[in-house]
């Protein structure tokens, strides 16, 4: 498959960002950048705002206060995995159309899927190990399968930036070994990727940075030096400290 | 052979009023067919209910400016339910609550404004006519009326198309991709508007949603795709329209509500026989696949 003339180079810069549900912080001051073509785990415990987080770099949630930058990356340009549960499976389309909406930028709301995009994907389709699935509705896939073929969508997209919210979760052991050899391959196209990861194993193995969050940032750098038992600790500690009638927060951005 | 005709066709062949509902059923079929598809599969199905009644006070403020005038009343219930419609799809986008909810909310804000200026109207007769219309009453100008809607909404139903079917199945990837997914959600609320509207004096707004809904819940059981269900709920819903006009014809019973029975008809039959998900099919099927 043919890399996009801006595949690499995007970089995401976070100038304090606050991302708040009802005034209660899910992602708290946060600074720092995700390098072009750099794969980064994001790790912490439940509640940490790891999702959060890729919802804000995506647009979908505005931050209470600071910003996202996107460099060398035009808006829009994003390939954004969404967590399962955020798509409709029982809508009755086939696994082609869902893998065509990867071609939304180019194709848009009304132009045709020439020829050249539909060989796309069925490639894709066919890179994901789903081959001659193309005209199965959706709805009668495993969660496995659904997976494999939102990987495919992102595949399409050819986005200089990707962003995976737990791609990997309730995945067997098989199907997640093809799922990380495509993000290497993304990764080794100069591709800028961001994953929500919870097996900590997994992300020693395949991911060389790491941001371990807790609403606040823990540790952001080598995997090695972020993922410590003191840094872990940590993330734990902080997470359970919930209040429930909190103060507010009076930190002034430097 | 001259009994099938009379039976089937001698009644639209004799009298002009029978063509004319028949064709206001065939446009009426073309526009709510594809939207009922839509409202089922973004689990919108009782939207309808809620906007047929919200257009109740547009048609009584007509009815109080101008008299009986189907025009008037048209483009008052358009206005508001359009007024409605766009409120609660605001509420839905900027705030945490679900669309049901926010529909429901201003629909009976609507309906209890409407209940109170037909009481100051002093007659409520007559605007029983909007909630259930006179089929068999439907004149040239009605009938313009309807079959343009059903052209504008299959044209603007093609364009939003796509973008529609995005925002149904993945809201998330639209606003990722920044393609605006907000705008096909409103133009399809205008158009679930347009076509209660167009309904209004064939059907009465009540039974359109009836022609509306049950096509599309049928189709469910029969296909797995969504552009053969709206093939499918868009023939369901003229075959319907012409059984149930035959029905009232041959036994003298109101058409508006022999057509929905009729369309209630095919939907038990699909729930018992529908091919995906149907009780007795799955029942029948003792064979199954080795993979």
């Amino acid at each position: 498959m043919s890399i996009h003339a801006s595949a690499a180079g995007a970089s995401i810069v976070l100038d304090n960002l606050t991302v708040a549900y009802e005034g209660h912080p899910a992602v708290h001051h946060l600074h720092g950048t995700f390098a072009a073509g750099s794969m980064t785990a994001v790790v912490g415990p439940n509640g940490a705002g790891k999702s959060s987080l890729l919802r804000a770099i995506v647009g979908m949630l505005r931050p209470a206060e600071g910003e996202v930058r996107l460099l060398g990356v035009h808006p829009g340009d994003i390939a954004y995995l969404p967590q399962q549960t955020e798509v409709d499976r029982q809508f009755p389309l086939p696994v082609g159309d869902l893998v065509a909406m990867g071609a939304w930028r180019r194709s848009g709301p009304l132009a045709a899927i020439g020829a050249e995009l539909c060989d796309r994907v069925r490639e894709a389709i066919h890179a994901v190990g789903l081959g001659g699935l193309d005209e199965r509705p959706i709805g009668t896939l495993s969660v496995g399968q659904f997976q494999r073929v939102l990987f495919a969508r992102v595949m399409v997209q050819d986005a200089p930036l990707i962003l995976l919210d737990e791609p990997f979760n309730a995945i067997d052991e098989r199907t997640c070994g093809d799922l990380i050899a495509l993000v290497h391959r993304w990764h080794g196209e100069g591709r800028t990727l961001l994953a929500v990861l919870h097996d900590l194993q997994q992300v020693r193995e395949h991911f060389p940075q790491s941001l371990l969050l807790s609403r606040e940032k823990v540790a952001w750098g080598d995997t090695a030096g972020v993922l410590t038992p003191e840094h872990l600790s940590r993330a734990r500690s902080l997470a359970e400290g919930w209040d429930a009638h909190p103060a507010v927060c009076e930190v002034r951005p430097h | 052979m001259d009994l099938l005709w009379s039976l089937l066709a001698a009644p639209f062949a004799d009298y002009g009023f029978m063509r004319r509902a028949l064709v206001a059923c065939l446009a009426l079929a073309v526009g709510c067919g594809p939207i009922g598809v839509f409202l089922i599969l973004r689990r919108m199905s009782l939207v309808g209910d809620a906007m047929s009644h919200a257009v109740l006070p547009g048609a009584a403020i007509a009815f109080l400016l101008f008299g009986f005038s189907l025009p008037a009343m048209t483009v008052g219930g358009f206005v508001v339910g359009l007024a409605v419609a766009l409120l609660a799809g605001s509420v839905t986008r900027l705030t945490p609550q679900r669309e049901d909810t926010s529909f429901a909310a201003l629909f009976l804000v609507s309906l209890a404004l409407g209940v109170m200026l037909v009481s100051a109207a002093g007659t409520s007769v007559d605007l029983m006519h909007v909630l259930f219309g006179a089929i068999l009453a439907v004149d040239d100008p009605a009938l313009v009326l309807v079959a343009a809607i059903a052209s504008i909404s299959l044209m603007v139903l093609a364009a939003i198309y796509r973008g529609l079917v995005i925002e149904c199945v993945d809201p998330g990837f639209l606003r990722a991709v920044q393609g605006g997914g907000a705008r096909y959600h409103f133009l399809f609320l205008v158009l679930v508007v347009l076509n209660l509207v167009a309904g209004f004096q064939s059907l009465g707004t009540l039974m359109a949603v009836g022609l509306m809904m049950l096509p599309a819940a049928s189709a469910r059981f029969w296909t797995m795709e969504i552009g053969r269900m709206i093939l499918f709920s868009t023939g369901v819903a003229f075959a319907c329209g012409y059984v149930g006009l035959l029905v009232s014809y041959h036994l003298s019973l109101p058409s508006g509500p022999a057509v929905i029975l009729t369309a209630g008809a095919v939907y038990v039959l699909s729930v018992l026989l529908g091919p995906h998900g149907g009780l007795l099919t799955a029942r029948l099927r003792s064979r199954h696949y080795q993979r």
